[in-house]
């Protein structure tokens, strides 16, 4: 076991850790007496340095697998990359809202643990172990779960943090036992064992492997928020201090679709015929994907889980008051939709999806900035505290504008272009009329999205005025926000940037 | 541009322009727009004038003026005058000149009248013109909307319904027939009337048009009949008629009866019996028991009536039954030289009774309109009594107009009754004696009116009635003087006209 | 040189976003220059193309490895189009002249929804053409929402709703025709070339045509639009029925009928007398022709009349289209073009000349006001208007009345006696329209005497006159020598028919 190759293996997360020890040392020794802004400010911006240098690490380490003894393997490239550089900029996003905030009077240990939550993360997106695996969703959990609980004034923090944590518990816990069959199944932690044992015994279509299937299925299900494991989500984006909120509106959820596409590799080969190639397992032997789509159980499950968290997310969001709860559910839609793209698979709908997750988690990252600003100076979320936000502060108004018609799928955002990459990925697939259904219906319930969306802007806009106070931002957070809604708009004028760059990898 | 062909001076589109610039020029004239007016029409009356002389003597089109306009749909700026048309443009003139003088006490707003007056001068003549059917109907119905605002804004009390109900009632006649001329067009690729004639002259039109469009030339005939129906009116299409003609002011009558009536025979005489006269002399028994019912039903009504406008109204009806009633007559196959003079006569009478008619209703309802202007507003048939003993000038001049509509011998609406009859007889004598019975109704209506108006005890009430002032006397006496000219010299007209008759007959396919 | 059209629009919504807020000339005066500017592009373009057949005006690549172009071009039908958008664009900042709420965020808004018309008719790639047609989508919301009348929060709400179905339905056959054509490419060309099978076209036809539909005013899924009409401010009404309107039957037959055309082939039996989608969508358009003129003869609220009368005269243009022959389709682009132009100035008459001033759109108070007096301009405008709506022979309604009509007969006899009296109820409406609201006779009401400053009713304004002017004169040169159009669409039609596009 050499040590220093694991070192290098993990470069990026180890950066990261070193980066959270770093915040909480500055904080502690140098900065007891400065005044809370100050605090916050270092804090952050110490983050985000972390963050950078963690991509410029990546950067380094890529190229090929990376094994570790066997025991341990991360691979990065690929798919896997894309998803840790999502996630980590998505992190330094998350912290510069933090410059702002008021919620805390522990900045640094906040940093601290939101490093290490993205270090949990970029774990699970490159894992090809199980155990691996486990370790960073705990990892990634637990500091959400604090994360969530930061709030330490606000009792709804607590209560947020408390059914995060107890729903988040029983769905690891489902996660363990689906991941105890593969072990069983297989004899082997390895991802990779693990798929080549499946795909070695033939016509195993053993009952066990659906068990494990739906289990995987249910614990991550848990994680991406979807229905019916999504009832946690709307009080937790409710609860949650705003920054805590955008990390798991959109890290977390990077993190769990790059685990999810990691994971079918595995998890639907034994299942259906044995062609096509296996990334890991160099094995060429016929033509390439067109049935991906087809392992059925697989397709099943995640079809179900889209429908119904398509239906149920959109009908919930319609009686939102809270435009916190209604980003939740709105949430759940976004995981429906890539849900779909994860039923009927392929390598375009891995692109697709990481694109979709990217771009959303920007947008809410962004949506949650606008709603902090509100918040802050009316004391409340609900929808009515948005009226008149039109003369308030037009600026603030037009990037709201922006990230929610990019959540309803209008174009020329991102969003609609992410949506129109993903359905044209699934429908490529090519796998009959059953896509071409939940596609269909995924397009029609976007209707009821835009209403929904559009009660907000109607407030923002349209009603009479209540207060004309103009509303201050701070200018960091007004950076941001900008920044975030240009890149909505010239992300979706032109698609082709990020799609390349993902591409490439 | 290609295709275009011109004989000389385009007379007939600076006939109709003229008009229409006069309109222009009137709405901004304030109180001088009946001068303008006058003096537009007195032009429009030279210039048709001058058409009427140059016919060329064959009968055949003259000032033709063709240009394509969208060649695509058949559609083609194509201008002609024969003796029909020509003779039709001297009428519209001269009642218009008419209608313009009668109208000398305009209260509100005289520059939108004479305006409108002119346009629906310019809607006459354009119509009167039209060789193409696109132009023609353009102008068919470009003419109901200077009348309805005519009827609608100067009218008596019952104006806006008289004026809806006659718009309505007239595009909703039009719709059938611009169904049944699309249909022709698409069977035939052409709008031209005189392509078209020629069609139906050589038997082919029925083919292409069961060819394309199946065996509907009989429902296609229905359209068009029904579009001319309503405007001539035939009844029991007429309903709009005593409505519409009473609630007008009398000068707009004026025009609705002389000139207006007149485009729905014209319209016969032009589209429907060139294309569609085997169809009709098919329905040549029902059709000639309508014509009937409109002579003998028209002058019964006329009888009945208490408003004088409504008796010469319905009277009008009766009179254009004639005209029906001839064209009806003449839709039959000529199997002899007898026949043929027959139906040269029945078209002869046709035409000019148009254009008699034309001019002495015109007449009758210009003295209900002094009758008005002098009773203050009274014209029921009764309220008046023994007028030739204050004003014998007008009862004078008025008993021309009356017996000329009675169909008195020497006065011109004898002519047109005259040879209409001595057509019809030889070719339906069922209906031309029923017919005689309208005759003798409109006699006895006419009488009456005569002894009720004119004859008798003098009321309190009417023995300080005005008689005409000099300026009435000199614009009613031309129009007499004409009445009397051709009731007395008929050929003037007939040497015209005659030479288009035999052309049309020789066209006419039953 | 069309494309500027596109991009000036939506470069002058983005100045008068910017603008400050309290100077309403100042936005006014942008807005009339930009949308000014823009006509004058559009003409200059359909002049000078005239006699050509398609023209590529941009070819980008886009999305290379999904096969997106940025692809805008320019056949007959899309120059004729274009000219009816830049002029309702100026005739609706003339008639919003008056605006003083939020001016320039009205207009900014207003450009943002012409600039993306402009670019729907010029799009010739799928996925363009379906963003254009989405950003459309927004501005309408809001001005409707915000400076609209009657109901309004209610009515922008369903007409967002109604038309994002609509092209949500788009939205999937373009998906499904991407990705059965082998995902390529999304260019219209390319994809009216691609062969799709029979069974495809047979349910993506109808799906497409239906999704464009909704937008179209088909019947029966016309409801968005009296309500929308009526609840929009005047200038937006203007652009809902005159341009709009449009592009849901643009969509029609570019992109359904284009691209499946397979679709509308008979399929082998028959139901209730329909053999074909074809059928289907000829009698709903001939359905919407009658029903529209019925129902508008039965409103009280003179917004309400012409709003259910732009279902009945869309309903003409479906109907040509569903005729499938070269005059039948003429005509329907030329009602699309004449309907545009007529409608813009019923809802300028309606909306801005009399609304503003009486504060009233019932018939039943309107009756009472003697408007052919107090003002004239109105009534004749009106009395003009109305009868070139009502089919008039001599203006632009006749000729495309005629040529749909002509399509239809040559299609099926039925649809065109049906439609016949489609125009006869037109009449009846229109006319009773015109008499109740301005040439009634009903004695005045007894508070018209009471202030005497209301005989008075404020005089007509510049704005109002030269947009009055503009359309009208536009539907009369139509109407009188409609060569001027017909020049460009017929050729168009031509090729269209003939296979697709090429």
């Amino acid at each position: 076991m050499n040590y220093g190759e694991l070192f290098r293996v993990t470069l990026p997360e180890t950066v990261l850790e070193i980066a959270a020890l770093l915040v909480l040392l500055v904080d502690l020794a140098f900065l007891r007496k400065a005044a809370m802004q100050v605090r916050a400010g270092v804090a952050a911006v110490l983050g985000v340095v972390g963050c950078g240098a963690s991509i410029v690490a990546l950067y380094n380490t890529l190229g090929g697998n990376v094994s570790f003894g066997g025991a341990l393997l991360l691979s990065s490239g690929g798919v896997v990359a894309v998803a840790q550089i999502a996630i980590l900029a998505l992190t330094a996003l998350t912290l510069l809202l933090l410059i702002d905030s008021e919620f805390t009077r522990h900045p640094g240990e906040f940093v601290a643990v939101v490093l290490m939550a993205a270090s949990g993360g970029l774990i699970i997106s490159a894992a090809q172990d199980l155990l691996v695996i486990f370790a960073g969703l705990e990892l990634l959990s637990i500091s959400l779960y604090v994360l969530t609980a930061f709030g330490k004034t606000s009792a709804k923090s607590a209560e947020a943090a408390l059914k995060y944590y107890l729903f988040g518990g029983m769905s690891a816990a489902f996660l363990l036992f689906g991941f105890s069959y593969l072990y069983g199944l297989s004899g082997s932690t390895n991802l990779n064992v693990i798929a080549r044992a499946a795909i070695a015994s033939p016509g195993s279509g053993s009952p066990l492997f659906y068990l494990a299937l739906v289990l995987v299925a249910v614990g991550l299900g848990f994680k991406v928020a979807a229905a019916p494991f999504h009832l946690w989500a709307a009080d937790t984006y409710e609860g949650a201090p705003v920054p805590a909120a955008a990390f798991i509106a959109s890290v977390s959820k990077v993190a769990s679709f790059a685990l999810l596409i990691g994971l079918s590799e595995v998890i639907r080969y034994p299942f259906g015929h044995v062609h096509g190639t296996v990334r890991f397992m160099m094995i060429h032997s016929g033509p390439m994907s067109k049935w991906l789509g087809f392992s059925m159980p697989w397709t099943i499950v995640f079809a179900l889980l889209a429908a119904a968290s398509i239906k149920i997310g959109n009908l919930a969001a319609l009686a939102q008051r809270s435009v916190r709860r209604l980003l939740a559910y709105s949430a759940v839609v976004h995981a429906g939709y890539m849900l779909i793209a994860l039923a009927w698979f392929s390598e375009k709908g891995a692109q697709a999806i990481l694109y979709y997750i990217l771009t959303y988690g920007v947008t809410t990252i962004g949506a949650f900035g606008v709603v902090s600003v509100v918040e802050r100076v009316t004391g409340s979320d609900k929808m009515d505290a948005f009226l008149g936000l039109h003369k308030r502060n037009p600026l603030l108004a037009g990037v709201l504008l922006v990230l929610f018609l990019s959540l309803a799928g209008i174009p020329p955002l991102v969003g609609f272009w992410a949506k129109f990459n993903l359905f044209a990925a699934v429908l490529s697939v090519g796998a009959g009329v059953w896509p071409f259904i939940l596609v269909a219906f995924a397009v029609a319930f976007s209707a009821v999205s835009l209403y929904y969306y559009l009660q907000v802007l109607k407030r923002v806009y349209v009603m009479p005025v209540v207060d004309e106070t103009p509303i201050r931002v701070h200018p960091a957070t007004m950076v941001v926000l900008l920044t975030v809604a240009a890149a909505v708009v010239v992300l979706g004028c032109f698609p082709a940037l990020l799609q390349d760059w993902i591409a490439q990898f | 541009m290609n295709g275009v062909e011109t004989n000389g001076f385009p007379m007939l589109s600076l006939l109709t322009a003229l008009p229409i610039v006069g309109a222009g020029i009137a709405l901004v004239s304030g109180k001088y727009a009946r001068f303008v007016a006058m003096i537009v029409g007195a032009l429009a009356l030279v210039i048709s004038l001058v058409v009427w002389a140059h016919l060329p003597s064959d009968g055949s089109m003259g000032f033709v003026e063709r240009v394509p306009w969208a060649p695509s749909l058949g559609i083609e700026y194509n201008l002609g005058a024969d003796g029909l048309s020509a003779l039709m443009l001297v009428l519209s003139a001269i009642v218009a000149l008419m209608a313009m003088d009668a109208a000398h006490h305009v209260h509100r707003q005289p520059n939108l009248y004479f305006a409108l007056v002119l346009l629906l001068e310019a809607g006459l003549f354009g119509c009167f013109t039209a060789q193409n059917f696109f132009h023609w109907f353009l102008f068919w119905e470009l003419s109901l909307i200077p009348a309805f605002f005519l009827i609608k804004l100067w009218g008596g009390e019952k104006r806006g319904p008289a004026a809806t109900q006659f718009f309505v009632y007239t595009m909703a006649g039009s719709v059938p027939l611009l169904l049944s001329m699309l249909g022709v067009f698409l069977a035939t690729g052409s709008m031209d009337f005189q392509h078209l004639t020629l069609l139906a002259s050589s038997g082919e039109l029925e083919p292409m048009v069961a060819l394309h469009l199946g065996p509907v030339m009989l429902w296609l005939a229905i359209g068009v009949l029904a579009g001319f129906a309503v405007k001539v009116p035939l009844m029991p299409f007429h309903t709009w008629l005593p409505a519409a003609y009473s609630e007008a002011p009398s000068p707009v009558t004026m025009l609705l009866t002389g000139t207006m009536s007149k485009m729905g025979v014209y319209g016969m005489l032009r589209i429907a019996l060139p294309l569609f006269g085997m169809q009709i002399a098919q329905m040549r028994t029902p059709l000639l028991v309508l014509a009937v019912v409109t002579v003998v039903m028209g002058a019964w009504a006329a009888a009945a009536q208490k408003d004088l406008k409504r008796v010469f109204a319905y009277s009008s009806v009766n009179h254009l039954g004639y005209c029906m009633l001839a064209i009806f007559a003449l839709a039959v196959p000529a199997t002899s030289a007898a026949m043929q003079a027959s139906q040269a006569a029945a078209l002869n009478g046709v035409i000019l009774q148009m254009f008699n008619h034309g001019i002495t209703a015109a007449m009758l309802f210009w003295f209900i309109a002094l009758l008005q202007e002098r009773s203050g507003g009274i014209r029921g048939i009764d309220d008046f009594g023994g007028l030739r003993k204050p004003a014998p000038i007008f009862a004078g001049l008025m008993g021309f107009a009356l017996f000329s509509s009675l169909g008195l011998p020497g006065l011109n609406g004898f002519v047109g009754e005259f040879l209409i009859f001595r057509g019809v007889f030889p070719l339906a004598w069922v209906a031309a004696t029923v017919s005689v019975l309208g005759l003798l109704v409109t006699a006895a209506v006419i009488l009456t009116v005569i002894q009720k108006v004119f004859a008798g005890p003098v009321p309190e009430k009417w023995a300080g009635f005005q008689d005409l002032h000099w300026g009435e006397w000199l614009a009613l006496a031309p129009v007499i003087a004409l009445m009397l000219l051709i009731g007395l010299l008929p050929q003037l007209i007939v040497d015209g006209v005659n030479p288009t008759v035999v052309n049309l007959l020789a066209h006419w396919r039953f | 040189m069309l494309a500027w059209t596109i991009y000036l629009s939506f470069a002058g919504a983005l100045i008068e976003a910017l603008l400050p807020k309290g100077n309403a000339a100042l936005a006014r005066w942008v807005a009339l220059l930009v949308s000014v500017v823009g006509f004058g592009i559009a003409v200059a373009g359909f002049v000078s193309a005239a006699g050509q057949g398609r023209v590529v005006i941009a070819d980008a690549p886009w999305v290379l490895t999904m096969g997106i172009h940025y692809t805008l071009a320019a056949d007959g039908i899309s120059r004729v189009l274009v000219l009816l958008t830049g002029l309702a664009a100026v005739a609706g900042v003339l008639f919003s002249w008056n605006i003083e709420l939020r001016t320039n965020e009205f207009f900014a808004f207003f450009l943002a929804l012409i600039g993306g018309v402009y670019g729907v008719f010029l799009s010739f790639d799928l996925f363009l053409l379906f963003v254009f047609y989405e950003i459309a989508i927004v501005p309408k919301y809001f001005l409707i929402a915000i400076w609209g009348s009657t109901r309004r929060e209610y009515a922008a709400m369903k007409l967002a709703l109604y038309s994002f179905v609509g092209s949500a339905m788009v939205l999937v056959t373009l998906l499904a025709a991407y990705a059965a054509s082998g995902s390529h490419s999304t260019g219209l060309i390319e994809l009216s070339h691609a062969n799709l099978p029979v069974s495809f076209q047979m349910w993506a036809f109808p799906l497409t045509f239906i999704g464009f539909g909704i937008l179209a005013g088909m019947w029966p899924f016309h409801t968005w639009a009296p309500t929308g009409h009526v609840a929009a401010p005047t200038a937006a009404s203007m652009l809902l029925a005159g341009v709009v309107m449009k592009l849901g039957a643009y969509g029609c037959l570019r992109v359904a009928m284009t691209l499946f055309p397979h679709g509308m082939d008979a399929w082998g039996f028959s139901f209730l007398g329909l053999g074909s989608w074809r059928d289907v969508f000829a009698v709903l358009a001939v359905i919407g022709i009658v029903y529209g003129a019925l129902v508008a003869l039965v409103q009280t609220d003179f917004k309400f009349v012409i709003g259910y009368s732009s279902v009945s005269h869309m309903g003409f243009v479906l109907l040509g289209l569903m005729t499938l022959n070269q005059i039948g389709i003429t005509g329907a682009v030329l009602q699309m073009f004449s309907h545009g132009v007529l409608a813009g100035l019923l809802f300028g008459i309606v909306g801005r000349i009399v609304y503003e001033r009486t504060h009233t759109r019932q018939l039943a108070d309107l009756e009472k006001m003697h408007l052919s007096k107090r003002l004239p301009f109105a009534a004749w405008g009106f009395a003009v208007a109305g009868m070139a709506s009502m089919g008039l022979p001599g203006f632009s309604g006749f000729v495309a009345e005629l040529q749909v009509l002509i399509g239809s007969w040559t299609a099926n006899p039925w649809w065109t006696a049906a439609a016949g009296v489609g125009i006869i109820v037109g009449v009846a409406y229109t006319w009773r329209a015109l008499q109740r609201a301005f040439f009634s006779d009903v004695p005045p009401a007894p508070h018209v005497h009471e202030h005497g400053n209301e005989h008075e009713l404020a005089a007509l304004t510049w704005p109002e006159i030269s947009g009055f002017v503009l359309l009208g004169v536009a539907s009369l040169l139509v109407g009188l020598w409609p060569r001027v159009l017909l020049d460009t669409i017929e050729p168009a039609v031509k090729a269209l028919l003939a296979g697709g596009a090429q």
